[in-house]
């Protein structure tokens, strides 16, 4: 799609002088402005902009949090504190970088489905949807690091559970662990490592970020029809149209942001993170960040021995797993269609994996004990069972509707199917802009 | 086939959600005697002034808390963080705020000898710590120190649970702090249940987070405290006060913050009109 001639003419003598000699303003003009896309995308496809949005606003923050922040056991709790008094704006820095964490995921999930409902991962889209599972990798270890500076007792004891996963593994497992650690406990060399490591870690993000976005300029976007573009009609160009459409979505977003940063900072995290850390006393119920909760659930779910593999070292292998699968989903679907749209059962199955993945996020804040156990197996199961066995043989078996012969035929459609009856538009809705 | 499908999925919803919510019920069954779960009860839920997107402390009832904190807690419980100059924010003058910072002694030093010394605290200083070290204080408190007050508001707050959580982000609830330290501050009078064991040196109360008892004893009594503005002087009162003091010490800035957040918020919902018509007006020419 982005294979076509660029479209770029210099107008004025600076413009041809630049353009000669490094031609940045032509990247950008191919990119962001005569770059096509789809005509008939939804806002479900504003996610990816949402996202460059909020790592620049974690990036801004963070750097800023930074020059007021102390890296030392005895001192990064106060230092938080610091911020939150006596820092001009501190208060507004630190909750939005806390908070924006949050939102980062909300929306990175939101893309992650978008991309699981449309089938945007299929051939020849596998390199784009695996570097997305690259960032989604580097965005949990960036998260799961941050969460350790503000020193409180979640800090110091989630980092304390979550390396003494790294145990768990055969042979190196302990030599792993002490190597994250700096040590043989949570202490001064763990928070100077994930200092270190969470400073880095967001510039390796936007560094994948780009490699994302050159993938995905070179095969195009999907779109709610699966459909790939035929046509020059199928398509509108980035500016205005993408570029209007995008910064709606973005507002709407950035206010329910900022919605919680000034009326609900705290909701989304725990109590006990505003108590310093002691490695003395051990909080009632250790739990994760909520965007970990999934995983947290699964890992836990594994109660039982499998033949040489211990409860503890299949836990931790199940929670890699949960994530792994990721990686191999554009093999594991063998349908011939993309889009959900045109997949009925596939649909059903999205959905109850969707509802699924936040009942096992909802227990993965629940205490191992009671029904809750087999709740967590059952919902593992049923994960797995989605990439493994669903998707494979879905493709093989399921009846696709009849698909329309190109984006603007089955834009004409609709919008005609809507003109005469109106009662049907919100069957209709599911591709519309 | 889509009607069956939609239906599918609103059961799986129902589904889930009843089944959470009868965790959550269920959970909330303890054994009477031996619970398992705690607080024994839910924090009570009170009215407070900075409470919803436009609150704001009640100044009168901050300089009150301050007083319950200054004559009762403070005996045994630090607050680190929270220095006098911070009293502004209470109403009251540099000068007020510099006669009461000197009510207190605060170590200091060395000296150009080489000496600690004690000296009248200034409006720079933090409340002083009622014991020398965390050490200390545990080994006067029966093993445990007293947390540092600080924060306290922020740190305590009881898993609300399905589907109260969902509810909580359109109510903006975000007092679970000061409801639970009220809850508790009133909840020594309750008798526990026939058969509970209540162990030596410890005090029943159901309202607390990690226990059936603590071993704080109850700290506040009536008429206890003297109230200058004619409020009423009762435990009730006193733990209202306080609570809300408290939710003060742990956001100073919040009056700001919810200020901020209107001003934002308008903002963007204005932009957000703006830009939504102006994409209906470059999405007018195309079909999609």
């Amino acid at each position: 799609m982005s294979g076509g001639h660029s479209t770029y003419t210099p107008k004025t003598g600076i413009e041809r002088w630049i353009d000669a000699r490094m031609p940045l303003p032509r990247l950008v003009h191919d990119s962001f402005v005569s770059y096509p896309v789809p005509r008939n995308l939804n806002y479900a496809y504003t996610f990816g902009g949402i996202l460059s949005i909020m790592l620049v606003v974690q990036i801004l923050t963070g750097v800023v949090l930074v020059m007021h922040y102390a890296s030392d056991t005895s001192l990064a709790f106060l230092s938080v504190e610091k911020i939150m008094r006596d820092v001009n704006w501190g208060w507004l820095l630190r909750y939005m970088h806390a908070n924006g964490a949050s939102f980062f995921f909300i929306a990175v999930y939101l893309h992650i489905f978008r991309g699981l409902y449309y089938g945007s991962y299929k051939a020849p889209r596998e390199l784009l949807w695996i570097l997305g599972c690259i960032i989604y990798l580097l965005m949990m270890a960036t998260g799961f690091m941050g969460y350790v500076l503000p020193w409180g007792q979640m800090s110091g004891w989630g980092a304390t559970v979550i390396t003494g996963f790294f145990t768990a593994i055969p042979l190196v497992g302990t030599w792993l662990q002490e190597l994250l650690l700096g040590g043989f406990a949570v202490d001064n060399p763990t928070l100077t490592h994930f200092f270190a490591l969470h400073y880095l870690l967001p510039f390796v993000i936007a560094g994948v970020v780009v490699l994302h976005v050159w993938a995905l300029h070179v095969v195009g976007q999907t779109n709610p029809t699966g459909i790939e573009v035929k046509q020059k009609t199928d398509t509108l160009p980035f500016t205005p149209y993408a570029t209007v459409k995008d910064a709606f979505g973005m507002i709407v977003f950035l206010a329910v942001f900022a919605y919680f940063i000034f009326y609900m900072p705290n909701y989304l995290g725990h109590p006990d993170n505003y108590i310093q850390f002691d490695s003395l006393k051990t909080p009632a119920h250790i739990v994760p960040e909520w965007y970990f909760l999934p995983f947290y659930a699964i890992l836990r779910a594994i109660t039982f021995n499998i033949g040489p593999i211990d409860s503890k070292l299949g836990g931790v292998l199940a929670m890699f797993a949960a994530i792994a699968v990721l990686f191999f989903v554009p093999w594991l679907d063998t349908s011939k269609v993309r889009s959900a749209v045109y997949r009925p059962w596939y649909k059903l199955f999205f959905w109850l994996f969707a509802i699924n993945a936040i009942f096992l996020g909802w227990l993965g804040s629940k205490p191992a004990e009671g029904w809750y156990i087999p709740a967590m197996q059952v919902s593992t199961l049923y994960y797995f069972a989605f990439f493994l066995v669903i998707m494979p043989l879905l493709g093989l078996f399921e009846k696709p509707k009849q698909l329309p012969n190109s984006i603007t035929e089955a834009v004409l459609a609709k919008n005609k199917g809507a003109a005469a009856h109106p009662a049907g538009a919100t069957a209709a809705s599911e591709s519309n802009g | 086939m889509k009607k069956v499908l939609h239906g599918l999925a609103a059961l799986g919803i129902l589904l889930a959600g009843s089944s959470a919510f009868a965790a959550e019920t269920a959970t909330g069954a303890n054994h009477a005697a031996e619970p398992t779960h705690f607080p024994i009860l839910a924090p009570k839920e009170q009215k407070w002034s900075f409470a919803g997107p436009f609150g704001t402390y009640d100044k009168a009832q901050l300089q009150r808390g301050l007083k319950v904190y200054k004559e009762v807690c403070s005996a045994c419980h630090s607050m680190n963080l929270v220095a006098f100059r911070t009293l502004a924010d209470l109403g009251y003058s540099d000068a007020q705020i510099k006669a009461f910072a000197a009510e207190y002694t605060i170590q200091d030093g060395p000296n150009d000898d080489g000496d600690m010394f004690e000296r009248p605290g200034i409006a720079s200083d933090h409340f002083p710590s009622p014991y020398a070290n965390v050490q200390a204080a545990a080994a006067a408190n029966g093993g445990a120190a007293p947390p540092d007050m600080s924060l306290l508001a922020k740190a305590r707050g009881v898993t609300r649970g399905f589907p109260l959580f969902v509810v909580d982000i359109f109510t903006q609830y975000a007092e679970g702090g000061p409801d639970y330290i009220y809850s508790l501050l009133t909840g020594y009078n309750e008798t526990p249940p026939e058969g509970m064991e209540i162990p030596e040196g410890t005090h029943y109360n159901p309202y607390f987070v990690s226990g059936k008892s603590l071993k704080m004893a109850p700290p506040l009594s009536d008429g206890q405290v003297t109230y200058e503005d004619g409020s009423p002087e009762t435990v009730d009162q006193y733990s209202h006060d306080v609570s809300a003091f408290l939710m003060w010490a742990a956001e100073p800035h919040m009056e700001a913050r919810k200020r901020t957040g209107f001003s934002v918020l308008v903002f963007m919902a204005l932009l957000g009109v703006l830009v939504y018509l102006t994409k209906r007006k470059v999405w007018s020419n195309v079909e999609h």
